[in-house]
């Protein structure tokens, strides 16, 4: 099987395989700084796949892509998040994942899952995009998972931007890439929440005295 | 075609200047002013559309047809009327204390960004772009939901944002899956691919498989935003907490644009795919968020809630109409859009004037209206009669259409709208008598009150139930054959 891909073919499952690799290690990891750094080299697989597929497929406007993706998701956000870290003094905060080896299993499940529903997208493509077209369903839904399992800000917010990645590779590699005003639009659009976020975590902290979202449960149906 | 870009500069511009202006009794003046051109622009729009035909931009990026134009001169309108209601509103909220300068200020320019991502929304020919902005609505709103610091508002506005976000980031992969089903029709050049015109030009040759995929997506992704239930949590809470005339404009535009959204993806999944599925899903969500919305009505505490409520109601019969997809049920379904987005605004309007009298959106707390300030009493009951679907009101003639178009090809899911219908109305009358006819509380103050919105939304939705203007039935009619493919008559 494998011997039937091309170079370019085996590369491009590579990372995928790797992007899904750390979608996992996302989801067990449960000290916040080593969770940001896990999340940045997502990023920076992200925006290699992207200039991976611009080099051999010979689309130079992906190479913008590639940049966008390594200064905003490799770089800047990373950035910002360990900064916050730092300056509310969170560095020592632990987010700990209730039942690991459930979450793990669920996680597993997701990926199959994804498989499944993606199979009538192979009827009319090949390996390669079914692959990563189900990998990068997988990576949204791992990052959901994330969101779901986690209760600190912090992680929910990785979660949140760990969706946009898979929807990112999923852009990338199985369309080469989306009309350029898309792109930059949906960048635009991942920067302004970044800021937003950041300007969250100082309102959440003032209101409740903690980055603990579990807390913030004020508002619903149930009778007082 | 000029008109387009205007009305796209305007709200853009205005969003920058109000950004700058820190005298608050000026920022109120120009955001209505902005306002005021934007409805100038578009209704200069809409009658060149009116005259010339669906109008495409040079660089084929903006598309008016008839189904999109009467949403931007709706749109438009409810967000002069809006700004109209907000001045005096955040007047009275400023001098109570409740919000800085810096915060009104941040105010003012979030709406007008706000009406930029929605006229952006309803012009754009992009689907891709259409996500953008879509997006981009998100933003502009969520921080006005927190924008009083509470520990509620603040919960109230990262359950908007993290929800919203999350249900958005599917409509994305919808899009992309879009996206990669245009590509492998032969023709479709890469950068026109995710043209609405193009796909819906080529609709009928995109692969089955790939668009039911991508529907769902879209569906779930829109629908988020829609308020759909089970996706429709953060609804109430980001109504219930943020400033009243937000609630006005996420009422009465955000969910008809999301919806506008839904529609246009229906309109191309139903020429690919064989089956009715895009159609059942539409209706099966619809007819569990009108059902579900309507239970919810009765134990409601907030006046805001009960009216968010009610507004996730309306939006599942929409849907539910829309996903019949007969042209009854989509002229029903364009109609019940535009009565119940000039009702709720109206509503929400009369509420946010009604809160500040009591000092408290506590149901409970709220009494014996039309006694204190009649205007307000008064413009409360009627504006709930209307929105409850009696007639003679629009609410009521849209409402009817529905029904009819459901016993003409689901008979047997009449009496589950007739149930919904009456749940709804006793829902919503338990909580307001007490409210408008109650014992006077001591100590209440009649507050300056601008109920000129009210009377001119309600006057409106009056006149749409005794009578169609020409236009707006032409309109209709043109929007019904481009949806449905026929003519209702």
């Amino acid at each position: 099987m494998v011997n039937t891909l091309s170079v370019y073919q085996q590369a491009v499952m590579l990372m995928a395989a790797l992007i899904t690799l750390t979608s996992f290690l996302m989801l067990g990891q449960s000290r916040l700084l080593r969770l940001v750094g896990v999340f940045a080299v997502q990023g920076l697989l992200l925006s290699a796949s992207t200039a991976l597929v611009a080099h051999s497929m010979a689309l130079p406007h992906l190479y913008i892509s590639a940049a966008l993706s390594l200064v905003i998701k490799g770089l800047l956000i990373p950035a910002m998040l360990f900064r916050l870290i730092m300056r509310m003094n969170l560095h020592r905060e632990m987010d700990t994942v209730e039942h690991p080896a459930r979450v793990m299993i669920g996680g597993a499940s997701l990926v199959v899952f994804s498989y499944y529903v993606c199979l009538p997208i192979v009827k009319l493509s090949t390996l390669i995009t079914l692959n990563t077209i189900s990998v990068s369903l997988a990576v949204v839904l791992l990052g959901m998972l994330l969101m779901i399992t986690r209760r600190h800000a912090v992680a929910q917010v990785v979660g949140f931007m760990s969706i946009e990645n898979g929807l990112f590779f999923a852009a990338v590699v199985s369309t080469l890439g989306m009309p350029m005003v898309v792109e930059l639009g949906i960048a635009f659009d991942v920067l302004v929440a970044a800021v937003i976020f950041g300007v969250f975590f100082f309102q959440i902290r003032s209101s409740i005295d903690s980055l603990d979202v579990d807390r913030l449960s004020q508002l619903s149906e149930v009778e007082e | 075609m000029i008109a387009v870009y205007l009305i796209l500069l305007t709200p853009f511009s205005g969003s920058v200047i109000l950004a700058l202006q820190n005298d608050p009794d000026r920022s109120r003046l120009y955001n209505t002013g902005f306002n005021a051109l934007s409805l100038f622009y578009s209704i200069w729009l809409a009658v060149e559309v009116l005259l010339k035909g669906p109008l495409l931009s040079s660089g084929k990026q903006f598309y008016i047809d008839s189904f999109n134009v009467y949403l931007v001169v709706l749109t438009a309108f409810v967000g002069l009327t809006t700004a109209l209601f907000s001045g005096a509103y955040m007047k009275h909220e400023w001098e109570a204390g409740k919000i800085t300068p810096r915060r009104l200020r941040f105010y003012y320019s979030a709406y007008q960004a706000f009406m930029f991502t929605m006229f952006l929304v309803l012009t754009t020919n992009n689907m891709g772009l259409l996500w953008v902005a879509m997006e981009g609505a998100t933003l502009a709103t969520v921080l006005l939901v927190s924008l009083y610091r509470t520990p509620e508002a603040v919960e109230a506005a990262w359950k908007y944002f993290i929800l919203c976000g999350v249900g958005i980031a599917q409509a994305l992969f919808g899009t992309i899956l879009l996206y990669f089903a245009a590509e492998q029709v032969e023709g479709i050049r890469p950068d026109e691919a995710l043209l609405w015109t193009t796909l819906h030009e080529n609709a009928a040759l995109l692969n089955p498989g790939v668009m039911s995929i991508a529907f769902v997506f879209l569906l779930i992704g829109y629908g988020t935003k829609m308020g759909l239930v089970p996706l429709h949590n953060w609804l109430p809470d980001a109504h219930s907490e943020g400033p009243t005339p937000m609630s006005a404009i996420l009422s009465g535009l955000l969910l008809n644009d999301a919806l506008y959204a839904v529609v246009r993806s229906k309109m191309l999944a139903d020429q690919s795919l064989a089956s009715h599925l895009p159609g059942y899903l539409m209706m099966g969500f619809g007819l569990l968020s009108f059902l579900v919305a309507a239970l919810l009505l009765h134990h409601q505490k907030d006046i805001k809630r009960l009216f968010s409520y009610s507004s996730i109601e309306h939006m599942g019969l929409m849907t539910f109409a829309f996903g019949i997809g007969t042209p009854w049920a989509v002229f029903a379904g364009l109609f019940h859009m535009t009565t119940h987005s000039l009702t709720k605004s109206a509503i929400f309007v009369t509420v946010g004037h009604a809160s500040q009298l009591a000092g408290t959106q506590r149901i409970d707390k709220i009494r014996g209206l039309i006694n204190t300030q009649p205007s307000i009493g008064w413009g409360l009951l009627i504006g709930t009669l209307a929105i409850a679907g009696f007639p003679p009101f629009g609410v009521f003639a849209s409402e009817f259409l529905v029904l009819i178009a459901t016993m003409r090809d689901y008979p047997w899911l009449t009496p589950l709208l007739l149930i919904g219908i009456g749940i709804a109305f006793a829902g919503l009358f338990r909580h307001l008598q007490p409210m408008v006819f109650g014992p006077l509380p001591e100590g209440r103050q009649a507050i300056p009150a601008n109920m000129t919105p009210v009377v001119l939304h309600l006057l409106l939705v009056l006149w749409l139930g005794i009578n169609m203007p020409f236009f707006l039935g032409n309109w209709f009619n043109q929007a019904t054959q481009l949806i449905a493919g026929s003519l209702p008559l």
